[in-house]
């Protein structure tokens, strides 16, 4: 065991003293996820909120032809702008992006209104243009309500209630807490958490294979009276280590994140605590060994540090294939599913995050389930170590 | 001592050795010479057991390399071909580094560091980090590392490549001292005029067999040749030829 524990100190000396590896456990790991969430969370305010509160423009061809439309149109905070010229032109603003759409009302509009029938209004817009569609929405929205409007007082005018227009009255019920909204898009931490961890034992991983051949400091490590296993062993854990520090750190610049983002606005009221934090800790650090044995046997069957990286970095995809899987088909935590590593985690953390008692259950089999993965991953490590062929 | 018997090794059809067998000596050097890919490293690298002999055996101080590995690399201080070092640590904790994995107990590891330090002329960047380091400064932290375990048998392949001429004065110097020590060393090398100079016995390998196996002496007078440059080329043509 002493070998074991001779390797894993000094890998982990030389790896803090490595710019390298210090950049991508304790900086660029836990950073990037933060970093992106507050960004996109920024982004999705801003739409959402701007949405309601900012006047809409709206282009209208024929404006005297509607006079009470423009009026009510404006005290729903859309203000009519200046319009092309003639239908024709409208099409051609609209398709080419000038406006996002242009509402014509034909010259029989009054007429038809008065004669109660039917009157034509034509709404221009690209819904292929996302952007567009929701200001459309928007746009329709009003002009359905002005619609329904003069519906309710035809009615009064011939004495029926408007009532019988609505013969049901459905009443939503959301029983999503706020918490539980927010964990919608705090879902995809779980992969920024298992990300950051990777990231962090890479460059551990790759070393103790390609790296060390690179630098032709494997074939005298291999002349000590050392078991090949015990080396091996000493460098998995050491990787461990960063990927776990890797973590612990990005999981705390959440924690700091969020307390800086106004995710109340959006409905959400983020349970991340300190507490969380250490938990979710928890239930993500059996992943580690899993991590680390998986890269360090991908960096086994590369040729050069450079080569391993690009391997490598493959292997940091792969924790979302199960997460991306799930998400689609929007599973319910099951004591099967806790057996797919990754996934089981997720799972758990978007739990956590919902505030919904742990299932112990759960988290005993994740946590065996995945350390046991990454028990045989890193016996098979031990096992490629073993062979003649890795001096290359 | 270290005796190799009836070495075989080979990888798919090439026969890299093909039947070595020589003693080296304790309180000797013995020099193996031959030209690129006549199957020097790959002996080397049998003996301190990164590969596994395909048939033959050879033993260090008695210790089978293929059955005892973690016994016989004991008694071994290896500086292989490719001697590389971790350049974030210091020459000293590249040194430690080895004693620790030798299982040398703190306290004598850190007198045997300091005594290698002195003896080896590593005062000036023993505490420096070896990255930048030149090659001669690298090869003679990579020696200490090799001899820290106090090993009797000493193993060097190609130790002056890439060596200047001070710097292989200096290891030429180290590799006497060890002799003088009564260890036995045993070194490759494809250096004519390094291997006159330094060994007492000279071992010379062609196509994975041994051509000649005499003192300096003694071969240049089995081949006929004063010069040593000549018995060599004579000596590994004698194998080409199958004479």
């Amino acid at each position: 065991m002493r070998p074991i524990r001779t390797v894993f100190q000094k890998e982990v000396r030389d790896n803090f003293r490595d710019r390298r590896t210090l950049l991508s456990a304790l900086l660029m790991g836990p950073l990037f996820g933060p970093i992106l969430f507050a960004f996109v969370i920024n982004m999705s305010l801003k739409q959402s909120l701007g949405e309601a509160d900012e006047p809409l423009d709206v282009p209208v061809i024929g404006q005297e032809h509607a006079p009470n439309l423009m009026q009510y149109l404006k005290s729903h905070n859309i203000n009519i702008a200046e319009a092309p010229a003639d239908r024709a032109a409208a099409l051609e603003a609209v398709k080419n992006g000038e406006h996002d759409l242009v509402i014509v009302i034909p010259e029989a509009f009054g007429e038809e209104l008065a004669g109660a029938i039917p009157a034509t209004i034509v709404v221009i817009s690209d819904l292929a243009n996302t952007q567009a569609e929701r200001e459309s929405r928007r746009a329709m929205r009003a002009l359905r309500s002005y619609n329904q409007e003069i519906a309710a007082m035809r009615l009064f005018a011939r004495g029926v209630s408007p009532v019988i227009l609505r013969p049901l009255n459905i009443d939503v019920v959301d029983v999503s807490t706020p918490s539980g909204r927010s964990a919608l898009l705090l879902g995809m931490l779980s992969y920024f958490f298992l990300f950051a961890a990777l990231t962090g034992g890479m460059n551990l991983a790759i070393d103790a294979t390609a790296g060390e051949r690179e630098r032709g400091s494997l074939e005298p490590l291999l002349c000590l009276p050392v078991t090949r296993d015990h080396l091996i062993f000493g460098k998995i854990f050491a990787a461990c280590l960063f990927m776990a520090l890797s973590l612990s750190l990005s999981l705390i610049s959440f924690h700091v994140v969020l307390k800086f983002l106004p995710l109340e606005k959006l409905g959400m009221t983020p349970n991340f605590g300190l507490l969380v934090v250490a938990k979710g800790f928890l239930l993500l650090l059996p992943f580690t060994l899993l991590g680390a044995s998986l890269m360090t046997l991908v960096a086994s069957f590369t040729k050069s540090f450079k080569e391993a990286q690009t391997w490598v970095s493959i292997v940091l995809l792969a924790p979302t294939l199960p997460i991306l899987i799930a998400s689609i088909l929007m599973v319910r935590p099951s004591t099967e599913l806790m057996f797919i590593p990754s996934l089981s985690q997720h799972l758990l953390l978007v739990g956590l995050i919902k505030n919904e008692p742990i299932n112990m259950l759960h988290v005993l089999v994740s946590v065996s389930g995945t350390l046991l993965a990454g028990g045989i991953l890193t016996l098979v490590c031990a096992r490629l170590y073993r062979r003649e062929g890795l001096l290359g | 001592m270290i005796s190799v018997k009836g070495l075989h090794k080979y990888f798919g059809e090439v026969k890299a050795v093909d039947g070595i067998s020589f003693d080296a000596q304790d309180g000797r050097i013995t020099g193996l010479l031959g030209p690129n890919g006549a199957g020097k490293s790959t002996t080397l690298r049998v003996l301190y057991t990164v590969l596994k002999p395909d048939s033959g055996s050879a033993t260090i101080d008695g210790v089978d390399v293929v059955g005892q590995d973690l016994d016989a690399r004991r008694r071994i201080g290896t500086l292989p071909h490719a001697a590389g070092l971790y350049p974030h640590l210091t020459a000293r904790e590249n040194i430690a580094y080895y004693a620790a994995l030798y299982g040398m107990p703190p306290e004598r590891a850190e007198t045997r560091v300091e005594q290698l330090i002195t003896e080896l002329d590593l005062v000036d960047f023993a505490d420096r980090r070896t990255k930048g380091f030149s090659q001669g400064q690298r090869t003679k932290v990579a020696l200490a590392r090799a001899l820290v375990h106090e090993p009797q048998n000493v193993i060097l392949d190609e130790p002056s490549n890439g060596l200047d001429v001070m710097a292989t004065r200096s290891l030429r110097d180290s590799i006497r001292q060890l002799k003088a020590a009564g260890k036995c060393i045993l070194f490759s090398s494809h250096v004519m005029q390094e291997v006159g100079h330094l060994c007492d016995e000279i071992v010379i390998i062609a196509e994975g067999k041994v051509a000649i196996h005499d003192s300096a002496d003694g071969i240049r007078r089995q081949t006929g040749c004063d010069d040593l440059e000549d018995a060599f080329v004579k000596a590994i043509t004698s194998i080409d030829t199958g004479s």
